[in-house]
């Protein structure tokens, strides 16, 4: 493991920030710190950076405890939040600082920031100011800064958070190219699930500052681990009692049930079902255009699920229709897990 | 029609506020005018009644000349001390989260609450005759009161908050973002300080020390009670002023006041010169 937190804990007054916060990231992997807000994410960040020190536990940098060895000489580049440029600083001094701290000559610094201001297409405006630049040039700045001095660990808390909708887009995948290229282990925080699982090779969950779960966006998505996980991946909504649902007459009392849109499918009464026995009655009570698709919610049995529609399926409020709902996530205090329809499976069965 | 009537209407709230805003700004005009204008020329033309020549003489009498010479020296030392302090209070305050904090910046409005007069007071109550530390300053032969010594530590005492006042805000404002971005590139204390701190407080700090140099020269009461009065040795401009006036020596009190109303009007360009800069830079 390249980074490696051991036992982490870590405390505001009485308020627990990281609660024996443990995990380790391999090398030249780009990690998602992914949670909701509050959940101690930066705070994570901050003590990996030597910005905050823990109360008790490990930190490793390649093989190295850090926790003593002060921020600056961690050799870690960090992108925060709100990009904390030095405004009075032109956009060449803001990325040479860190090489004329470390005493570089001037060619080799000029080399150096010449080179990241052609990486990150901001050729000609090496003089401006921080304030004259828009946010999404501010950001690559920040970014360019933080690898000027080729940090062996980037940090970034947020790197798109303050960037609107379609130029965050863009960013995101100019990002992952970036770090791919120049091949440095880097983690940054979200709290936005479809940024972390576009980015990221591997996700890190946190929740009330202690880690829930650490993998692949794809198996953090079909295998959550804890009811939280389950809950938070995903646009879940949660089922209180699931019993009544054909095929899932199995789940025990106490047991909640999450359900995702593309759990869901919907037909219309006079088409064909492959899967009779399985299929319940339902009535469509909203319909909301989402752009590429349609946002449907349906009443079965009193308990309304949502699902989408592809723009030519065109359904009507109050229209009954057939809905499938081809697994649920079970889960109670502490476990959660996958249950496929066993009404579907067994259909199946017969006819194989 | 209406819409003439309209506009009559408007044209008479217009000329409303017209009248209004003449009136308020003649107030203002006449109001400076009786109240530092007139004043300060009757400085001018009384120092120069009996001549030219009884000015210079006011002007280079050695008792004047040495007066002066102390004022610059308590001024000058005064706010080097304080733009010293100033600085580490501000940062101090701003930049570090410890307990007892809000008391101490209580503390160092103090100067701007209590009289000078009682300043010069605790002054001489501390380090004087009956001052519990007079002692211990007498064994190692150290004097302060009615002493240079003493006339600098009022001068510091009254002046003390404006530097550390003009700077906290500003440095508050400015978070702790982009000194922590440069500490973990490696920088050290001094360097985040000159590169990156102080080019962001550079036109408070020049403004606070600017105000801070037009107080201490002016100081007055704390410098009184500490100085003793002793012509040619503890006497500021200020005091001089004071005894060649109370000697019915109006010609050559009001020529040393000149000098003082002249530094003041430096100092007023100095001022409104830097907050032309500082506005220049800020839209930058
Ligand atoms: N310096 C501090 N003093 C006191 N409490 C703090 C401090 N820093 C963080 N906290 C608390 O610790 C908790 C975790 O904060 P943290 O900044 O790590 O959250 P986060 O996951 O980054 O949230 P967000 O997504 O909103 O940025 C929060 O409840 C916060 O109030
Ligand atoms: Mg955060």
């Amino acid at each position: 493991m390249y980074v490696e937190l051991k036992n982490i804990d870590k405390s505001f007054g009485s308020f627990q920030a990281s609660n024996d916060v443990n995990f380790g990231i391999e090398q030249g992997k780009l990690i998602g710190l992914l949670g909701p807000s509050g959940s101690g994410k930066t705070t994570i960040l901050r003590m990996i950076a030597g910005l905050e020190t823990p109360d008790s536990g490990d930190i490793y940098i390649n093989g190295v405890r850090v926790n003593d060895i002060p921020a600056g000489k961690r050799g870690i580049g960090f992108v925060f939040q709100n990009y904390a440029l030095f405004r009075y600083m032109s956009v060449f001094d803001n990325i040479a600082y860190g090489l004329e701290v470390q005493k570089k000559s001037k060619e080799e610094i000029k080399d150096r920031v010449s080179e990241l201001i052609k990486l990150i297409g901001l050729e000609g405006m090496e003089k401006r100011k921080p304030n004259q630049l828009s946010g999404g040039q501010r950001q690559r700045v920040a970014f360019a800064r933080a690898l000027a001095p080729n940090p062996q660990l980037l940090l970034l808390d947020e790197p798109f958070a303050a960037i609107d909708a379609k130029v965050r887009q863009e960013l995101r995948s100019w990002l992952k190219d970036m770090i791919y290229k120049i091949g440095v282990t880097s983690i940054f925080v979200t709290h936005d699930q479809d940024e972390a699982i576009e980015v990221a090779d591997e996700i890190i969950i946190t929740n009330h500052g202690r880690v829930e779960q650490k993998g692949s966006p794809l198996e953090i998505y079909k295998h959550p681990e804890t009811p939280f996980v389950a809950q938070f991946i995903g646009q879940s909504t949660i089922l209180e009692d699931c019993t009544r649902l054909n095929g899932f007459a199995e789940v025990k009392p106490g047991e909640k049930a999450v359900i995702r849109p593309e759990f869901i499918n919907i037909t219309r009464k006079d088409e064909v079902q492959k899967y009779i026995s399985a299929v319940e009655e339902g009535t469509i009570e909203a319909i909301a255009y989402r752009g590429s698709y349609f946002e449907i919610k349906v009443r079965v049995k009193g308990i309304l699920l949502t699902t989408t529609a592809v723009l030519e399926d065109v359904y009507e409020i109050g229209e009954k229709v057939g809905v499938l709902i081809y697994r649920l996530y079970i889960f109670d205090e502490d476990n959660a897990y996958l249950l496929e329809n066993k009404a579907m499976v067994d259909i199946n069965s017969v006819f194989i | 029609m209406s819409q003439t009537n309209k506009a009559i209407q408007q044209k008479s709230t217009n000329s409303n506020a017209k009248g209004v805003k003449v009136l308020l700004i003649s107030l203002g005009v006449i109001f400076i005018f009786i109240m530092l204008v007139i004043p300060m020329i009757a400085v001018i033309t009384y120092a120069f009644q009996d001549g030219l020549k009884a000015y210079q003489e006011a002007i280079f009498d050695p008792y004047t000349i040495k007066a002066l010479q102390l004022t610059l020296l308590a001024t000058v030392t005064a706010v080097a001390i304080n733009t010293v302090f100033g600085l580490f209070a501000a940062w101090t305050i701003t930049k570090f989260k410890f307990r007892g904090k809000q008391l101490l910046t209580t503390l160092i409005d103090i100067p701007f609450a209590i009289s000078p007069v009682i300043a010069g007071l605790v002054l001489v109550l501390t380090f004087g005759k009956i001052g519990w530390a007079y002692d211990f300053l007498n064994a190692y032969d150290i004097k302060i009161v009615f002493a240079v010594p003493g006339i600098i530590l009022a001068t510091v005492f009254v002046t003390f908050p404006f530097i550390s006042r003009e700077l906290i805000p500003v440095l508050s404002a400015q978070g702790t973002d982009e000194e922590e971005a440069a500490a973990l590139m490696g920088a050290g204390g001094f360097n985040i300080f000159r590169k990156v701190t102080l080019p962001h407080i550079k036109w408070a700090l020049l403004y606070g020390i600017v105000l801070c140099t037009a107080r201490a020269m002016g100081e007055f009461g704390a410098v009184s009670v500490i100085s003793g009065h002793l012509r040619g040795k503890t006497n500021t401009l200020p005091l001089h002023v004071e005894i060649l006036y109370n000697d019915f020596q109006l010609t050559s009190a009001f020529a040393v006041a000149s000098i003082l109303v002249i530094l003041a009007v430096i100092i007023l360009i100095l001022r409104n010169l830097i907050e032309y800069k500082a506005k220049k830079a800020g839209e930058k």
